[in-house]
């Protein structure tokens, strides 16, 4: 399949890891990940500031998609549900949609009439390729000697609030209050998930901004819990959750005096080395602290 | 905050001001049971946050407290009490509901000014320059380039910020 690649602001500067192994698993796997030209900001930060300036913003990525007949498939999980939400706005309420084409008109030259789809990168392949395929494909990568054994590997997955809320723009995808698609996708690359308390935890990223001693000693609250299952590492697929959990980890250690060294993975780098690729081909060599199961 | 509210000056208008702005419809359907707070991630870390007594002030009326306030800007836009509320409030929404009438009554925040210039100058939160481009070669990723007119137009067409910066 075809889908055009929205990356957003925040993963071409901050998660190169993250892009580097989405598209390295993504070619393995048959999609095709289209860049486009022009992409913007979906929007998200302008939400506080003005409802119709973040539609339009989100309007005018999904008009650049949709001349070029592709779906959107999103790494971050703010984008997608912001040019979600805004999508599912456009699509259902036509005096909207037309109010709004006059001033994206006035404004960028363009036009939406609501065609586009927009999906995460990780319900892409939860949907398109199935957690049984991946596991096949795992076992094969395996029995060739490339894919890793990660058998012995626990990992504490992170949904992150956005990639399932509000559940409503997300046709049922999954439960928000007890998700298991992400954890079926882990344990499809061999590896295994363990729970932990307050799973559904948010990362506090929406108000580092605005107040990073509260944003911290909510990203603290987590990684605590998971400290205590003695995991692996953490699973996630958003580089919002990803700033709070890997990049500040130091700062939270040295803010809270605790100590943690907790590896901190998206989701496509854990698929890439169960799928054969090397720990550099998945951005691994970027990652703050390192996994133990790079070592083959 | 004052121990005795002063009823002269509250605004009974600011509700309708409120349900009146995208997200706000249904904020006067909240009858104050708290499960908002319950699970409210920054409410667990600080008092200075708590969304059902936001809700109750802005249905007193008390437009200027609730406007001028730091508390409106720390939602952190989770959708756990959106996915919980009996009664549909759907707080973030109103959450940014009510920050928009912020905006337009002169109460911007600097960091939310920060992004809106970002946004103006780079059409994205984050500048690309050569440095970044240099290290996404290095990685085989291709290169992103800035394309701030379109963005610009919306932003300074909506009123969130000026053409440029004075």
């Amino acid at each position: 399949m075809r889908v055009a690649l929205y990356l957003g602001c925040t993963v071409p500067v901050r998660a190169m890891n993250y892009e580097l192994a989405a598209r390295r698993t993504a070619e393995r796997l048959g999609i095709e990940l289209v860049d486009l030209e022009g992409f913007t900001c979906c929007g998200y930060p302008a939400r506080p500031l003005s409802h119709e300036a973040a539609l339009l913003m989100a309007a005018h990525n999904l008009a650049l998609a949709e001349e070029q007949g592709l779906e959107l498939c999103t790494l971050c999980s703010a984008c997608t549900s912001t040019l979600t939400e805004a999508n599912r706005r456009l699509q259902s309420d036509e005096a909207l949609r037309a109010r709004l084409n006059t001033q994206l008109a006035e404004t960028t030259g363009r036009r939406y009439n609501g065609t586009v789809r927009v999906r995460h990168y990780a319900r892409l392949l939860y949907e398109e390729i199935g957690p049984q395929r991946l596991r096949e494909l795992v076992t094969q990568a395996r029995s060739e000697g490339t894919g890793a054994d990660l058998s012995a590997f626990r990992f504490a997955v992170h949904y992150g609030c956005h990639y399932l809320k509000p559940a409503e723009v997300y046709d049922g995808f999954d439960d928000p209050e007890n998700p298991h698609t992400l954890g079926d996708l882990v344990e499809a690359t061999g590896a295994q998930q363990v729970h932990y308390q307050e799973e559904d935890g948010c990362c506090g990223g929406g108000i580092l901004a605005v107040d990073p001693e509260i944003a911290l000693a909510i990203a603290r609250s987590k990684l605590d819990h998971i400290h205590v299952t003695g995991a692996d590492g953490m699973v996630l697929i958003c580089p919002f959750c990803d700033i709070m959990y890997e990049i500040n980890q130091r700062s939270i250690e040295r803010q809270f005096g605790v100590s943690y060294r907790l590896p901190v993975l998206y989701y496509p780098q854990l698929l890439g080395l169960a799928l054969g690729f090397t720990p550099e081909e998945v951005g691994l060599h970027l990652n703050r602290v390192k996994f133990k199961g790079e070592r083959k | 905050m004052a121990d005795i509210l002063d009823v002269s000056r509250l605004d009974p208008q600011f509700r309708a001001e409120i349900a009146a702005e995208p997200g706000g419809e249904r904020f006067r359907r909240c009858f104050s049971c708290g499960t908002c707070v319950a699970g409210c991630p920054v409410a667990g870390q600080t008092d200075r946050y708590n969304p059902r007594r936001i809700v109750r002030m802005a249905l007193l009326g008390m437009r200027q407290q609730v406007l001028s306030s730091e508390f409106i800007w720390l939602c952190s836009t989770c959708y756990t009490c959106y996915e919980r509320c009996p009664q549909d409030v759907r707080i973030p929404e109103l959450m940014n509901a009510i920050r928009n009438i912020a905006v337009r009554a002169g109460y911007v925040p600097p960091t939310f000014r920060q992004q809106a210039e970002l946004l103006r100058d780079h059409g994205r939160l984050y500048e690309i320059t050569s440095f970044e481009n240099e290290r996404r070669a290095e990685l085989g990723l291709p290169p992103i380039r800035e394309q701030a007119d379109e963005v610009r137009r919306i932003l300074v067409r909506s009123g969130v910020v000026e053409e440029r910066s004075p």
